[in-house]
């Protein structure tokens, strides 16, 4: 009788499970235009994050997606809610950033992080004044929150470009990018290509920024890029398994996101990043290679 | 090793940063197989010449020729400090990025060159750590195995930029051995040193740099005591009125 009750239980429990875990994607189809597009965003985004963490540019993937905010702007005052339109727009206030940054720190005494520091706060309160000046505060949210559950066919079609560019690039200049982001000089010394890898690399990360924020608007989308690098970085000393982690890490809070999003109606952006955060708190306390449990009083040592 | 290597004449050289010369006016040849020891005070762009022969530096005034050769034709030991040691690599790979001048940034590294790469970590006896992330190294064993990248490198030029800068006596004969045997095959070894006894002991000819050249030639009449204390004479002193140098001027007026 008992044995009975806690099996109808169970099944209630598991359908429960269901509806909220599965239902919703097969049911609606933002729901899984939502899921396909970041997902195609935390894959290719995310091994980026690992690559900005090595080079000790963590806070340079922060700036550039301020920077891309006034050319989204001056996109959408030309164009109104255009994403093709914002999409450029953004890419080209991205890229001349990077390249400001690059050239500024290269040829003034300033260096990179003041520089970068300095030119996004300047993008960051253009854009924000350009957008504020023609449109309403629901647009202002729009760009820097994003509107996940708003992707439409050409928004798809960009991520799934994007994020495909992102990782073959990645595939094929992995030896240059390891090797500047190790010994830059000796890549400079060895190899010609060896000066066109940094700008390579910020391209990329532009790119995934601009493509990003249509998704979760420019604030949240470098987000997806950091925290789920960092949390990879905490469980591993191996570059490999690291960047792999780092993407299913990123396509696990993509997903976790949608779902307490799609359960509470908090906003998507803000709820993924969230849940990127609370993978990121966990690994600092439990990660093998860097948490704050690897300091307990460490196991009989080994012999040599 | 490829064809014999061609003397390295530098040509009323001038290098620095800024305008600011660092090596001032040098003039001279290092010549194929020649194991040459550069010393002299801190600041006295030991460390600047040694890029600019690296070709990683353009120079302020005059040339470096290479006789037909290119600079990406040297292997260049930097100082331990400008590799980032904390990055996630291990022993194997890093020496094998030696090869980048064959195998290319996209191409294979085949039996062959993982071959190399094995018998170079052997060489700097280093053998059964090829596991090991660098982050786990000594400084010696970090000097140990940018000379197995050197060894992977296999170029007729080698420059070394302090090699032996804070590493302990054992490590430091070990190494002294790989350039013995550099010189013995006819490479041309460059070596900033700061340990004069190093230089009177393994490298024949020494140039003594103090911004200006003070003397190059046989290393113990190049580090004689007149030459010595003239080259702690070289003043740091950053004049911030400093005009142009009119030297290349007065010598063509000369003429």
């Amino acid at each position: 009788m008992t044995g009975k009750r806690a099996n109808v239980f169970e099944t209630k429990k598991r359908r429960m499970l269901t509806e909220i875990l599965v239902s919703p994607f097969l049911d609606y189809e933002f729901m899984r235009r939502a899921l396909v597009g970041s997902l195609a965003l935390a894959v290719s985004g995310a091994p980026l994050g690992v690559f900005l963490i090595l080079r000790r540019m963590s806070l340079a993937g922060d700036a550039l997606s301020h920077a891309v905010l006034p050319g989204a702007a001056i996109g959408y005052l030309v164009a109104g809610l255009s994403l093709p339109a914002m999409t450029f727009g953004g890419l080209v206030a991205g890229l001349v950033v990077a390249a400001a940054t690059g050239a500024a720190s290269r040829f003034t005494t300033l260096r990179e992080d003041a520089s970068l520091a300095a030119f996004y706060l300047v993008s960051l309160a253009l854009g924000v004044t350009l957008v504020s000046l023609r449109g309403s505060s629901v647009d202002l949210l729009h760009v820097l929150f994003g509107s996940v559950f708003g992707l439409d066919d050409s928004a798809l079609i960009m991520l799934a470009g994007v994020s495909t560019l992102t990782l073959i690039t990645l595939a094929v200049f992995y030896r240059a990018l390891v090797v500047d982001t190790l010994d830059p000089l000796f890549l400079r010394q060895s190899s010609r290509f060896g000066e066109l890898v940094p700008f390579i690399f910020l391209g990329l990360v532009v790119l995934n920024l601009v493509a990003g924020f249509q998704a979760l608007g420019t604030l949240m989308a470098v987000g997806l890029i950091m925290l789920p690098a960092a949390a990879a970085r905490l469980w591993t000393h191996e570059l490999s398994i690291a960047l792999a982690l780092a993407a299913g890490v990123a396509a696990f809070c993509v997903y976790a996101g949608l779902v307490f999003s799609n359960e509470t109606g908090a906003p998507t952006g803000p709820a993924i990043i969230l849940a990127a955060g609370l993978v990121y708190f966990v690994s600092l306390i439990f990660g093998r290679a860097g948490g704050v449990l690897r300091l307990k009083p460490p196991r009989k040592h080994l012999e040599g | 090793m490829t064809a014999a290597p061609a003397s390295i004449r530098l040509v009323n050289l001038t290098l620095g940063y800024d305008r600011r010369p660092a090596v001032h006016h040098l003039e001279g040849e290092i010549a194929p197989g020649a194991a040459l020891a550069v010393c002299g005070p801190n600041g006295a762009g030991k460390s600047t010449l040694l890029k600019a022969l690296a070709g990683l530096l353009t120079p302020l005034g005059g040339r470096i020729e290479r006789g037909g050769a290119s600079a990406r034709e040297a292997a260049y030991l930097p100082q331990l400090a400008e590799v980032d040691r904390s990055f996630p690599i291990n022993v194997r790979d890093f020496v094998a990025t030696g090869a980048m001048r064959r195998v290319g940034l996209f191409g294979r590294l085949d039996a062959a060159e993982r071959a190399r790469t094995t018998e170079a970590i052997a060489r700097v006896g280093l053998a059964g750590t090829e596991d090991r992330p660098i982050d786990t190294l000594s400084g010696g064993q970090m000097q140990r195995v940018l000379f197995a990248r050197l060894l992977v490198q296999d170029q007729r030029v080698i420059l070394l930029d302090e090699p032996f800068g804070a590493i302990d006596e054992a490590t430091t004969e070990d190494l002294l051995g790989l350039v013995a045997q550099w010189r013995a095959e006819g490479r041309t070894v460059v070596a900033v040193l700061h340990e004069l006894d190093l230089a009177r002991r393994a490298f024949p000819e020494t140039l003594l740099l103090a911004r200006e050249p003070i003397a190059w030639g046989e290393t113990r009449a190049a580090l004689c005591a007149e030459n010595l204390a003239r080259a702690r004479a070289m003043s740091e002193a950053y004049d911030r009125q400093a005009r142009e140098c009119l030297r290349d001027e007065e010598a063509s007026h000369a003429h």
